[in-house]
């Protein structure tokens, strides 16, 4: 059959046969038994034309709700995408490429993923930071499965206080592996000092802190990670990268693996993927980090280029003895976030992250006028819960119904807040269109 | 070339924001305290700066679209254009996977007919699409298999086998889950020696992780016997479905006696693989495996769509969202744009390529194996004049514009070189392969040096990869 993604003619196949030797196709089947082979043909619908392709797409994203103002983060965030991005993104020398095993045809990619580390390693304040991991959860995963193996304890603090998918998947990466995970509970809404003072002992090998937190909460950082430190645990802190624009580097104050989504860094919110996983550690942990690295060296003739290396941490060297199975990284994704980076600059950094706590800040004060107070009186960076007299779920398809989606409903995740809203504001928001939100906000009580 | 860092001229901006109304918030205490100190280094640089950087970055770069990719194994296929834009469809790419689930219909019945697709393709029951990449297919599968022994209070089978031709990642995976990978010998013909694999199932063993065809490209036929064997033993038959787009609509996994498996949209349909990443790897299942699915799974009411979080015996989440959205959709556009017919005629011709590059290519380079092979072969570069070997002649071949074949993988073929034309490239494009393949052994008799020192037309020559493992510099 002629199709535009085969370029083969019949006549082609046919001479491509004779070359071979064999009198029709099914002769070059000769190993895979008769009685496995299909007998009917696979139960899918029939081919479409492009057009057809393009015209059903567009069918099916429209049975999307798309609101014209969404306050909705918790882990996935709307910021603006400079268009530079997806047009450098984009073009196909990147994209259709593989993992850059052959280092001469590769410079390209090498260098934007070693100048990726470059920017990671200074926002996240530690001096290795990988090619990329799968998402911030899987990172957070592999980062506590390192802090495992390092100190050879066997237990892992995790505070309430982490987004609900960071707890559901490192217990999953550990569920058999024998690690006791303590969850510690935090009714204010952040971890407390004392608390995690009780908690630690010799067998606890990482305390994770995700700052800001699920509720949008500062924690008290550096006092958390002393604690973890003196207790000869790992600090592992989780962070949302543009947080990092007016906040200190997590790796300054002592954290020694640093993990988060870089989702916010450019990349569009998709459903929730393809993401983004950072990761940044600290010289002990080098040689255990997971995923690709990229260094530089010299070619013969003593330039500087960039190659992947210190494989031999990796599965297609030592198999069975791998510290992780992971042969990827999300190069593409990485790159955006580059790209990104450079755009915005130091300056755009801080801008968009002071704008994003100016904005937050003030549809909160506005919010508590309306008559909708804070959940928890604590610090809080971009995001924040609120009180709401209704149930959440209820004022959600309320304000949907007026093109407004108001955020998250706790409750989703802890039935004791169903009457709270996690509200983020990024800095996309103009004046006019929080105080829209706070109007039609204050019409539904 | 220079790092964007050193481009840097302080003053420059290509960042702006619209002027604000809001007034500036007061820093509360918690805030000040973790001010940050100083400013990061990072560039300043105007738009165009920016621009030329990654244009002559990506000129430094070898796609699909540069040229012909044979790199066994890693399958690097025509990607399809109208897939970008669909996954660009502001609807979808504006979706926020916290939203209800009432206001994402589009988002999950795309993700549905994909399930439904694959199941159709693979003969599996039922689908997972939430791993990331195929090597996080098969760590989620590796957890389905230790959840389905413990729940039949078979916790002590912890020994997973390995044929030694398998993927890097297939031990790996396995070692991650907590199980020990026991690697199974593979016989002269290139399959799994069954003798030696029917010698070490006991009950200890959780499973057999195979791919077929294996790395070799070369199809096990005793998979019927394996998979009763590996079944009568207690053990799961695990399908690495790295090679699955070798075999659609020809055989299938699920009629092979395959218990679970996961595939590579990347390597099957056509998802571009970026340079190392996004992929997706969605693991199917049969029917008694499906309540080990990681939770969410998809259902269906009279409402429509929803997720289903009430998996008492799921394996728990593997990822943060819903998996790679943006990648499912470009797999399902494929799928629908192929059709059956047009699946099983990318087999077919991925078959045909690779089965006539090697019949034209056995008269010059030592072919290991005697059989047709499925998508993809291995010749064996050893006995060259001159010393010459498989990485001289991979970097020869970058001065013709060709991405080399996968070199010294698998392991079991000394001086392999794996090459793997796929169905996208034309009878022409095979032709000339063979000619500069040919050529290059000439030049190996002739004028080694050619071939040691290559490659010559690049932007670095040969890098020193010791030196980067030695002394790593990892950042700017």
């Amino acid at each position: 059959m002629n199709h535009p993604y085969l370029p083969l003619t019949d006549g082609q196949r046919r001479a491509m046969l004779d070359t071979i030797g064999v009198s029709d196709f099914a002769e070059l089947l000769a190993e895979v038994p008769e009685e496995l082979r299909l007998k009917k043909p696979l139960d899918l619908p029939a081919s479409q034309s492009e057009l057809e392709l393009s015209t059903g797409f567009h069918q099916l994203a429209e049975m999307n709700v798309l609101p014209e103002l969404s306050f909705l983060g918790a882990g996935a965030y709307q910021h603006y995408i400079p268009a530079v991005v997806n047009h450098l993104a984009k073009r196909s020398e990147f994209y259709t490429a593989y993992t850059p095993y052959q280092p001469e045809l590769s410079q390209g990619m090498l260098q934007a993923i070693f100048e990726f580390q470059s920017y990671i390693s200074e926002l996240f304040g530690l001096p290795v930071a990988n090619a990329s991991l799968y998402d911030g959860p899987t990172a957070l995963a592999e980062a506590v499965l390192m802090a495992l193996k390092e100190t050879r304890r066997n237990q892992v603090l995790l505070p309430e206080t982490l987004h609900p998918s960071l707890i559901e998947v490192v217990r999953t990466y550990l569920r058999d592996s024998g690690v006791e995970i303590i969850i510690l509970p935090c009714p204010a809404g952040v971890q407390e000092i004392e608390h995690l003072a009780k908690s630690l002992s010799e067998e606890c090998a990482a305390v994770v802190i995700q700052n800001p937190n699920r509720y949008g909460i500062l924690e008290d950082l550096s006092r958390l990670i002393e604690l973890t430190r003196q207790a000869g645990a790992v600090p592992i802190s989780y962070v949302q990268p543009l947080t990092l624009g007016l906040l200190e580097a997590p790796g300054r104050l002592g954290a020694e693996i640093v993990v988060g989504e870089g989702q916010p860094l450019g990349l569009p919110l998709s459903y929730g993927g393809p993401y983004l996983g950072l990761m940044a550690v600290s010289e002990r942990f080098m040689r255990r980090i997971p995923g690709r690295l990229v260094g530089e060296t010299l070619d013969r003739d003593g330039r500087i280029s960039y190659v992947l290396t210190l494989q031999a941490r990796e599965q297609h060297i030592r198999r069975e003895k791998a510290t992780s199975n992971i042969c990827s990284n999300q190069a593409l994704c990485a790159l955006r976030a580059a790209i990104y980076l450079g755009v915005l600059g130091p300056k755009g950094l801080h801008q968009v992250a002071q704008r994003c706590y100016d904005n937050a800040h003030y549809l909160a004060a506005e919010l508590n006028k309306a008559g909708f107070p804070l959940r928890f009186e604590q610090p809080f960076f971009m995001e924040f819960a609120i009180h709401t007299s209704r149930p959440a779920a209820d004022l959600i398809h309320s304000l949907a119904a007026r093109g407004i989606m108001p955020g998250l409903d706790l409750g989703r995740f802890d039935p004791a807040l169903d009457h709270s809203l996690l509200v983020c504001a990024t800095e996309i928001f103009s004046k006019t269109q929080l105080d829209r939100f706070c109007t039609e906000m204050r019409d539904l009580g | 070339m220079s790092l964007i860092f050193e481009k840097s001229v302080p003053g420059k901006t290509a960042w702006t924001l619209p002027s604000s109304d809001v007034p500036a918030a007061p820093l509360d205490t918690a805030v000040e305290k973790q001010l940050r100190q100083g400013t990061p280094r990072m560039p300043e640089l105007a738009e165009i700066d920016i621009v030329r950087h990654y244009t002559e970055l990506s000129r430094r770069n070898h796609g699909v679209d540069s040229g012909f990719y044979p790199l066994g194994s890693c399958t690097m296929k025509y990607n399809p254009k109208i897939n970008e834009d669909i996954a660009e469809i502001p609807g979808f790419q504006w979706a926020h996977p916290m939203s209800p689930d009432s206001f994402c219909q589009g988002s999950l019945r795309v993700l549905y007919e994909l399930e439904q697709a694959f199941c159709a393709i693979t003969g599996m029951d039922y689908f997972t699409l939430q791993p990331a990449a195929g090597a996080h297919g098969e760590l989620t599968a590796m957890f389905i298999i230790k959840a389905y022994h413990r729940q039949r209070g078979d916790s002590h089978r912890l020994k997973v086998l390995v044929p030694t031709s398998a993927h890097g990642t297939n031990p790996a995976s396995a070692a991650m889950a907590g199980f020990e990978p026991i690697p199974v010998q593979c016989n002269a013909q290139g399959l799994v020696d069954y003798d030696q694999l029917v010698s070490l199932l006991d009950d200890h063993v959780a499973a057999l992780m195979l791919t077929n065809p294996n790395t070799l490209g070369l199809f096990e036929k005793e998979i019927s016997a394996i998979a009763n064997r590996v079944h009568q033993a207690g053990g799961l038959l695990y399908y690495d479905g790295a090679n699955l787009n070798a075999i659609m609509g020809i055989v299938r996994p699920g009629d092979m006696g395959f218990d679970l498996m996961h595939l590579n949209a990347h390597k099957t349909f056509a998802t571009p693989h970026g340079g190392g990443g996004p992929g997706a790897g969605p693991v199917g299942v049969k029917e008694y495996l499906q309540p080990f699915l990681p939770a969410p799974v998809l259902g269906e009411s009279a409402a429509g769509l929803f997720w289903d979080w009430d998996r008492p015996q799921a394996i728990g989440k593997v990822v943060g969202f819903h998996g790679n959205f943006g990648v499912l959709l470009k797999a399902l556009a494929y799928i629908k744009a192929l059709g059956g017919p047009g699946l099983q005629q990318v087999s077919q011709d991925a078959i045909l390529n690779a089965n006539y590059l090697r019949a034209r290519l056995q008269s010059s380079y030592s072919v290991p194996y005697s059989q047709f092979c499925m998508h993809e072969f291995v010749i064996s570069a050893t006995n060259l004049p001159n010393h010459i070997r498989a990485l001289d002649i991979a970097k020869r071949l970058i001065d013709f514009g060709y991405h080399p074949p996968t070199v010294y993988f698998p392991l079991i073929v000394a001086e392999a070189l794996m090459i793997e034309p796929t169905e996208t490239e034309d009878q022409a494009t095979l032709d000339q392969f063979v000619q500069t393949l040919q050529q290059i052994l000439i030049e190996a008799e002739q004028h080694p040096e050619l071939l040691t020192s290559a490659p010559h037309h690049t932007p670095v020559s040969r890098v020193d990869e010791t030196r980067a493992a030695r002394s790593p510099k990892l950042h700017w």
